[in-house]
């Protein structure tokens, strides 16, 4: 059997007790990837020798089979998160050739549970995209379908989870961006609450929205990942000073008793028939596991496509207004600064970010801010009620995590709004600022394209998602299936 | 036609804190370029910005030593606009909600008057970096970027350039007493814009207003406005129209020049900052910042005319230097003749400062050594005259009176035997002013005290010296 | 003077829904962004479509709702004035495009 198809827990415990060294799971995966990811293009950059060399001084530290975390796991990381020393460029033109400077706060717990930081996962330029076409640097293929797009905007570390050339990734999640891709790639994408994960070194794509979260083969591995990458962190101010249960230890539980709210907006005409079978399907074995079915409403579900995209465009407008050609990343000269300023960004920038600035601009500008962007976080406080009286009523909301199945490269590009639709399950979630996961839950038939199941919980509320979760991954065995590569 | 300015400033000033606002690089000036700097103040991707708590806190004094309401809840927004100067290019700063809303700082006009400027509002933000101009590039150095700014919005209610000189003189003087800033503006640590228009006198609303920027002393805002003023009056006496711009003064060439018009005028693209929370500001807060309030200098004047006993120019003069005030205080609590201290300083010592253009941080000289020559002089163990040697000698070397007199002999001659030696001497020099003296001239008794004085190198207790020669004359 | 500008919410209705207004030359000069005419041309197609369908909050009556900024409700979240060492030098110059006297090189800034 060969190390990179093992989950994380699967491999740990080969590192413990000192069957597999660091550097042969290392060797595992640079092997795997080497293999297969010309045909997937998953990873933007990797450097085997620094990889190699993290994982021999992990094994000559005895970090591997000591009780640390993730003792000697390689952990692939999204193009959105610093990582010092490494390359950085939120796969866009404009921070080409830029180098961390400093390490996320993520990355700094995944160094002290013993993490090798093995290279970084290709993403919609600046995580702005569903499809992870919006790359500057290539197209990522899923896995399943190398005709079709993984999902986005994580694309690259959800489709290197899913082909088994990482056992876990970062991704970052502003409107779906883990659990869409999670969802079309197969694996399991974990949402936390936000302030639950410092944003400390994600570069920001829409802060009051974004979250670091993890991919993993299997529920379990979900938990882990978080119990490492979750706490309080004084450099984010959003982070909450929470304390951090110990998922891993919290599973198993089962659902009986648990009250699953099903949100009748969620269950929509004009979803693909396949996905609602398999979601129905999937409630089912819930409910056949001890769980209580209630119906609930989200009633502004409706509005969440139009608040995420006036409030995320408007901040981003402002988040990307640093990338200018003065202190780092790319410069185009100009006749003044203004000039540089525009031809610098005009030529740094693609079409989907360029596009997002713009309509984040105009809606902050003078005359229109009231209109749009101040409306826009009025109706998000309605949503955010939604979520409030649902909870009241039950203790996780389960529905599909994305209306469809992975689409074919190239088949929305021309029309922003619709790839904007493919978010309608995820989007509310990051505008109440709750956790979410996404899990396999079936297969479409023809083609074989995975379906993804999404769990959602109160604020803080991940322990019982991830219990729920793990539930249904027990019950059934969608988890185990591998794309044929 | 009369007219009259309609003047508002916006003053803007560093906070003394030790790092900056939103991380923990030094603030201190004069760095080399680009050594106080981190990813979050050179605005990096993916960092964010912690509050730092004492700039919070500092505003939130301002707010309440110059009676404002301190505001129950306040935001930070990001006020966007595109500078090689700004990291992020949008400065955090208040848009809505500022931490400090109205309030006044009450100025002296001629003639004793009083008058309250009103304060519009007091908010907190970050400052920008600092620019070099070469032939045909610019060079940034950010290590002032990110520095806690407090800016102070005044209502427009003064009314000549002489106003807004003894506004910013007395928000400055309130400011450095209760240690909000050190307010040097030569360190760029106060900066002021001023808004003014014209209108005909008696007119209610205002005149087209002019922005004015780069006003980089006091008295380059007074020249600033004062040629601005004429510069509207004179195009409205001419029927011409004033338009709402933003001017640059150039103190050198004695003038302002358009910066940019109206149609140019920025869309900052206010919102609340994601990355901030808001501060709430608690019961208990305020009376932290209440406890840490300095004695407003009106009351310390007051208090400086009963507690010493000084005349009311005296305990103006020192009260509007916090330093001095302070210096002086030192000196005079321990004094039993703080009257004389006060002397001492009005006169020797600022005379001495500004001589020596040092300021009075900058002095040699320790209070307790100026509270112990007063003590010498009092107590006849030099004389007045003495005195002032030693004061020169204090100043110079910081050494104690004390030590000085001990060391150049200086102590007073009250020994009557000795004094009667130089009497005699002064008398037989000096025939004919003994003579004088006997016709009826008193005042020839003068000369023979200086002849005194010189025989003993000033040293003779003058008092002794007169009684003697008094005797000596007449009863001779 | 940088007061609290008032704003009547009525007046902004019609203004939303005014796509016509949509200048994007104006929205590309505020964001420093260079368009060429062919890109102005597609995202302002683009944007009055996705302009007309974020309308629809227009539906709703918000008068009575709180905007929400924050997705947590954290308040007073300051740290100590304590002073953390600097980056150096050498490292950040590196990064920058332009750089001499240890400095960050721009185009001659003119006021």
């Amino acid at each position: 059997m060969s190390l990179h198809t093992l989950t994380i827990h699967q491999l740990r415990e080969k590192l413990r007790r000192g069957n597999v060294s660091a550097r042969e799971a290392t060797q595992s995966l640079l092997d795997r990837i080497q293999s297969v990811d010309g045909k997937l293009k998953a990873y933007l950059w990797l450097d085997a020798e620094d990889a190699l060399a993290q994982a021999d001084a992990i094994d000559r530290s005895g970090i591997a089979k000591n009780g640390k975390l993730l003792g000697g796991v390689p952990v692939a990381i999204k193009d959105v998160i610093n990582v010092e020393g490494q390359p950085c460029t939120c796969a866009s033109k404009i921070l080409k050739g830029h180098t961390s400077v400093y390490d996320a706060f993520v990355v700094q717990r995944l160094r002290e549970a013993g993490a090798i930081l093995l290279g970084r996962t290709n993403m919609d330029e600046f995580a702005m995209g569903s499809s992870t076409e919006n790359s500057s640097w290539g197209i990522t293929h899923n896995p399943w379908d190398l005709e079709r797009i993984p999902g986005g905007s994580s694309g690259g570390s959800a489709a290197a989870v899913a082909a088994d050339e990482a056992f876990a990734a970062l991704g970052s999640d502003t409107g779906g961006s883990i659990r869409q891709p999670a969802s079309l790639c197969g694996c399991v994408g974990f949402k936390p609450t936000y302030g639950r994960v410092s944003r400390y070194g994600l570069v920001a794509f829409a802060s009051s929205l974004d979250q670091v979260g993890p991919f993993t083969k299997d529920v379990a591995d979900g938990a882990l990942m978080l119990r490492v990458l979750a706490g309080h962190d004084p450099h984010d101010t959003t982070s909450v000073p929470q304390p951090v249960p110990d998922y891993t230890a919290g599973l198993g539980k089962g659902v009986k008793g648990l009250r699953i709210g099903l949100p009748k907006e969620y269950f929509i005409d004009g979803m693909d028939r396949e996905v609602e079978a398999a979601v129905r399907a999937a409630i089912k074995k819930l409910q056949d596991l001890g769980a209580e079915i209630v119906e609930i409403s989200l009633p502004h579900t409706d509005y969440a496509v139009a608040v995420y995209y006036l409030i995320a465009t408007a901040e981003a407008s402002a988040n990307l207004a640093r990338f200018d050609g003065v202190r780092y990343g790319a410069r185009v000269t100009g006749e003044d600064v203004i000039d540089m300023y525009g031809k610098t960004r005009g030529a740094g920038f693609g079409p989907e970010v360029k596009r997002r600035i713009i309509l984040g601009t105009y809606a902050l500008s003078a005359g229109y801010h009231d209109a749009y962007y101040v409306r826009a976080q009025k109706v998000r406080t309605l949503i955010r009620q939604d979520f409030e009286k649902a909870f009241e009523r039950c203790d996780v909301i389960v529905t599909p995590t994305s209306p469809e199945v992975a689409f074919r490269i190239g088949e929305k590009t021309d029309d922003p709004l619709k790839m904007y639709l493919c978010d309608i399950f995820t989007i509310s979630v990051n505008l109440a600022g709750i956790c979410g996961v996404s899990l396999p839950c079936g297969f479409t038939n023809d083609p074989r394209l995975p379906i993804g199941l999404q769990v959602l919980g109160k604020p803080f509320g991940e322990e019982t998602v991830l219990g729920v979760a793990h539930a249904y991954e027990q019950a059934t065995e969608w988890h185990k299936a591998r794309p044929n590569l | 036609m009369q007219y009259e300015a309609v003047i508002g400033l916006e003053v803007h000033v560093q906070l003394k804190t030790k790092s900056k606002m939103f991380c923990g690089c030094a603030t201190e000036f004069g760095g080399s370029p680009n050594t106080q700097v981190c990813p979050v103040c050179l605005g990096y991707p993916g960092v964010l910005p912690v509050m730092n708590e004492e700039a919070v806190s500092k505003t939130i004094r301002t707010g309440l030593m110059i009676g404002s309401k301190v505001a129950g809840f306040s935001k930070w927004d990001r006020k966007s606009y595109f500078y090689p100067d700004m990291p992020k290019n949008y400065q955090i700063s208040q848009y809505d909600l500022p931490l400090c809303a109205e309030g006044a700082v009450e100025i002296k006009l001629d003639g004793g008057k009083t008058k309250a400027i009103g304060v519009t509002r007091a908010h907190l933000e970050e400052d920008v970096a600092k620019s070099t101009h070469f032939e045909t590039t610019s060079g940034v150095d950010f290590n002032r970027a990110g520095v806690p700014l407090m800016e102070v919005v005044s209502e427009p209610d003064m009314r000549s350039p002489e106003e807004a000189f003894a506004y910013i003189t007395a928000l400055k003087e309130i400011l450095v007493s209760g240690g909000i800033s050190d307010c040097d503006m030569e360190k760029g640590q106060l900066r002021c814009d001023s808004n003014v228009s014209v209108r005909p006198i008696g007119q209610k609303e205002f005149g087209e207003k002019v922005e004015i920027k780069n006003m980089n002393t006091i008295s380059g805002v007074r020249r600033a406005l004062a040629y601005e003023i004429q510069r509207q009056t004179a195009a409205l006496q001419k029927g011409e129209k004033v338009s709402q711009e933003t001017r640059r003064w150039d103190d050198a060439a004695g003038r302002t020049f358009v910066m940019r018009t109206k149609e140019y005028a920025h869309d900052y693209r206010y919102f609340p900052d994601p990355d901030l929370m808001p501060v709430v500001v608690s019961e208990e807060m305020i009376a932290a910042a209440r406890k840490l309030l300095p004695e407003l200098p009106e009351a310390k004047r007051q208090r400086f005319i009963k507690q010493y006993g000084l005349p009311e120019y005296d305990a103006g003069v020192l009260v509007a230097d916090t330093a001095l005030a302070g210096y002086y205080e030192k000196a005079a609590v321990a004094s039993k003749n703080p009257k004389a201290i006060s002397n001492w300083v009005m006169t020797e010592l600022l005379g001495k400062l500004s001589e020596a253009k040092r300021t009075i941080g900058e002095c040699a000289i320790q209070p307790e050594h100026l509270t112990e020559l007063v003590a010498l002089v009092d107590g006849g163990q030099i004389s007045g005259k003495i005195g002032k040697e030693v004061f020169a000698e204090m100043f110079d070397s910081g050494k104690s009176p004390g030590l000085i007199v001990k060391e150049k002999g200086l102590v007073q001659v009250s020994d009557t035997g000795a004094l009667e030696g130089f009497v005699n001497e002064a008398i037989a020099k000096s025939p004919k002013s003994v003579a004088d003296f006997k016709a009826g001239n008193e005042g020839a008794i003068n000369f023979l005290k200086g002849q005194v004085m010189k025989l003993s190198k000033g040293k003779a207790n003058p008092q002794l010296v007169g009684e003697i020669l008094q005797r000596k004359l007449r009863g001779g | 003077m940088r007061k609290p500008v008032a704003r009547r919410y009525d007046t902004f209705l019609n203004m939303a829904n005014d796509t016509n207004q949509f200048d994007v030359g104006y929205v590309a000069h505020l964001a420093r962004l260079h368009l060429s005419d062919s890109e102005k041309q597609k995202i302002s197609a683009q944007l009055k479509d996705t302009l007309a369908y974020v309308a629809k909050l227009n539906e709703l009556d918000v008068s009575k709702v709180e905007p929400t900024a924050h997705a947590t409700p954290l308040a007073n979240v300051l740290r100590r004035d304590e002073v953390r060492p600097s980056i150096d030098r050498a490292t950040i110059l590196k990064n920058a495009p332009e750089q001499a006297r240890d400095l960050f090189i721009v185009p001659k800034i003119v006021e």
